[in-house]
């Protein structure tokens, strides 16, 4: 008879499900089954489990072969290297608790690193956006309560955050919509028929890198004035109709994914939907919200946001905080050589940054923490597999929606393998004696 | 050997998702990552069968990966890599000042590439970061 962990949280989406149930082995060492989790958020669980799994630090050693080395190694390695290092790359932060990146911030104080984490490449254009023009923007509790109208704006929740539906968005009752799906109207705004548009009352396939043309397009057709034929690929009709649904909610809510924050005019296509959002609230009550991908990315702008006043491409290395997206971000600075080192903890940018920039990592003295073996591992030259979070140690994380939430240690790590915390906490020390900070 | 030209996006997808957490290093990542999924009517203009390895070129890079039928379409004209290393090679890495590379929106050229292999994430990167490839 297995026992069952209860309210468990899952450490994959920004969603942040924490109604898991976990079914561990009587002696709790041995993950046996999840419930109410997504196919993703189950795999995270199932896969710690794995016999295959990396359990010390690994050195690369000219050959390209791997050399297993103590963490007393590893951490001096890490300690050493970001210590020498003029100006080093500090990136990921967004698969770890807010602990870690508290503690990894100070590390970053003491060497001068410039901190960024995977917004870069996710959400870092709706940051800058936000700062532009603002944000109004609800919790994910008032969505599930309230809203009647939601728009999915270049975002797939059906592929990339699989239960937000079911459990915010679309079909659950809650207080003020207890007819769930049948009192909602869904539009969904994709170039592709995603599994998420099949689902939708409206789909307007807009031609890919249009998005702002269109969100212009709604703005004059809340007032009713003249629009051309066409936009974007989407008739006329089709863009007076669907500005009448959202004119005529009670609440409505834009989810916004990489369809606007990675296309062409990136930050301006969110200023336009905050724009639109705005608009709407001449009307009726509007609300927009990013679609977080990493669990903990929001997480790690609070932390930089409470500690130094800025979400993402924190730039330490002059002794105090600096911040200009296109300069102090992951990609501009690895293509154009300005930095020495790189460390890289819960990210995964050998596989998900464009290769002129993972060249540069190859180049460079660099420290990977992740409990899995990912292209990025197979570029650093040192490997240091760490617990994973959510599922051996606990911590804070934050939804999606800036709502903070605790996650919970279901099983123990491997024997002997430390968590993020602990490994950045050893590093911290080790450096505060190098810098006699 | 006809040549087609296709605006590439790239993005998530759950098998992308499941066969990421269940190891990168792994032939699921490569399944469920290192295709191009392809409307019907731009299979005929490239007179492939279906499940054929074909070369992706942009001006930013190149790689093999094998095509499939797009499984979210129509939408011809458009291809989709999901995202991970392979859509990653071929991608515009410039960030115009947003610190963000556009990832979505590369125009890329799709040929056939007969004998040619799809490979695994980490063989990848490592042969791309050698200029093996």
């Amino acid at each position: 008879m297995a026992k069952l962990v209860t309210d468990v949280v899952c450490p994959f989406c920004g969603t942040l499900c924490d109604d898991l149930e976990v079914g561990v082995s009587d002696d709790g060492t041995k993950i046996l089954e999840v419930y109410n989790a997504c196919a993703i958020g189950a795999e995270k669980f199932l896969h710690s489990q794995a016999k295959d799994r990396v359990t010390r630090p690994r050195m690369k050693q000219e050959d390209g072969s791997w050399k297993e080395i103590s963490y007393d190694e590893a951490v001096e390695y890490t300690a050493t290297t970001l210590a020498a290092a003029r100006k080093p790359l500090m990136y990921g932060w967004s698969s770890t608790n807010c602990e870690a990146q508290a503690i990894g911030t100070e590390i970053g104080e003491m060497v001068g690193a410039v901190m960024d984490n995977t917004a870069t490449v996710c959400h870092g254009t709706t940051l800058i956006a936000v700062q532009d023009v603002g944000v109004p923007s609800c919790t994910l509790g008032e969505i599930l309560n309230r809203a009647d109208r939601i728009v999915f704006w270049g975002c797939n929740p059906a592929h990339a955050h699989p239960r937000h539906m079911s459990r915010y968005s679309i079909f659950p009752r809650g207080f003020f919509t207890g007819k769930g799906a049948k009192g909602r109207k869904m539009v969904v705004v994709d170039p592709r028929v995603t599994d998420t548009a099949k689902t939708a009352d409206i789909h307007l396939q807009v031609e890919q890198g249009r998005d702002y043309e269109l969100l212009t397009a709604l703005r004059v057709a809340f007032k009713g004035e003249w629009l051309p034929d066409t936009v974007a690929g989407i008739p006329k009709k089709t863009i007076y109709e669907v500005a009448d649904i959202m004119k005529s909610g009670r609440f409505g809510i834009i989810f916004f994914g990489m369809g606007v924050t990675q296309s062409l005019s990136k930050n301006h296509n969110i200023d336009q939907a905050i724009c639109v959002t705005r608009d709407l609230n001449e009307y009726t009550k509007w609300n927009i919200m990013p679609m977080r991908g990493h669990y903990n990315v929001t997480g790690s702008g609070e932390v930089w946001g409470w500690l130094h006043g800025f979400p993402f491409a924190l730039d330490l290395s002059r002794g105090f905080a600096r911040y200009n997206p296109g300069d102090t971000t992951s990609n501009d600075l690895l293509v154009r050589d300005e930095v020495d080192a790189v460390f890289v903890i819960g990210s995964d940018p050998g596989a998900h940054f464009p290769n002129s920039s993972v060249k540069k990592i190859w180049d460079l003295p660099s420290i990977c923490i992740d409990p899995h073996l990912t292209p990025t591992t197979a570029v650093c030259k040192l490997h240091v597999p760490v617990a994973f979070v959510g599922v051996e140690t606990g911590g804070c994380a934050y939804r999606m929606d800036n709502v903070p939430i605790e996650c919970r240690k279901v099983v123990d790590p491997p024997e002997g393998m430390l968590t993020d915390l602990e490994f950045l906490e050893r590093v911290t020390a080790r450096v505060r004696e190098l810098k006699g900070a | 050997m006809p040549k087609i030209k296709l605006n590439l996006i790239t993005g998530r997808t759950i098998q992308q998702g499941v066969s990421m957490e269940g190891g990168k290093e792994k032939p699921a990542y490569t399944a469920a990552c290192g295709i191009i999924e392809l409307d019907p009517e731009d299979f005929k203009k490239l007179g492939v069968y279906r499940n054929t390895n074909v070369r992706v070129t942009s001006e930013y890079g190149s790689v093999v990966v094998k095509a499939v039928d797009a499984t979210q379409g129509p939408h011809p004209g458009l291809g989709w890599i999901p995202m991970g290393p392979w859509a990653n090679m071929v991608v515009n890495p410039n960030t115009y000042s947003t610190g963000m590379p556009t990832f979505k929106g590369t125009p890329v050229e799709v040929e056939e590439a007969k004998g040619e292999p799809i490979w695994d994430s980490l063989t990848l990167v490592t042969k791309a970061c050698r200029g093996e490839l």
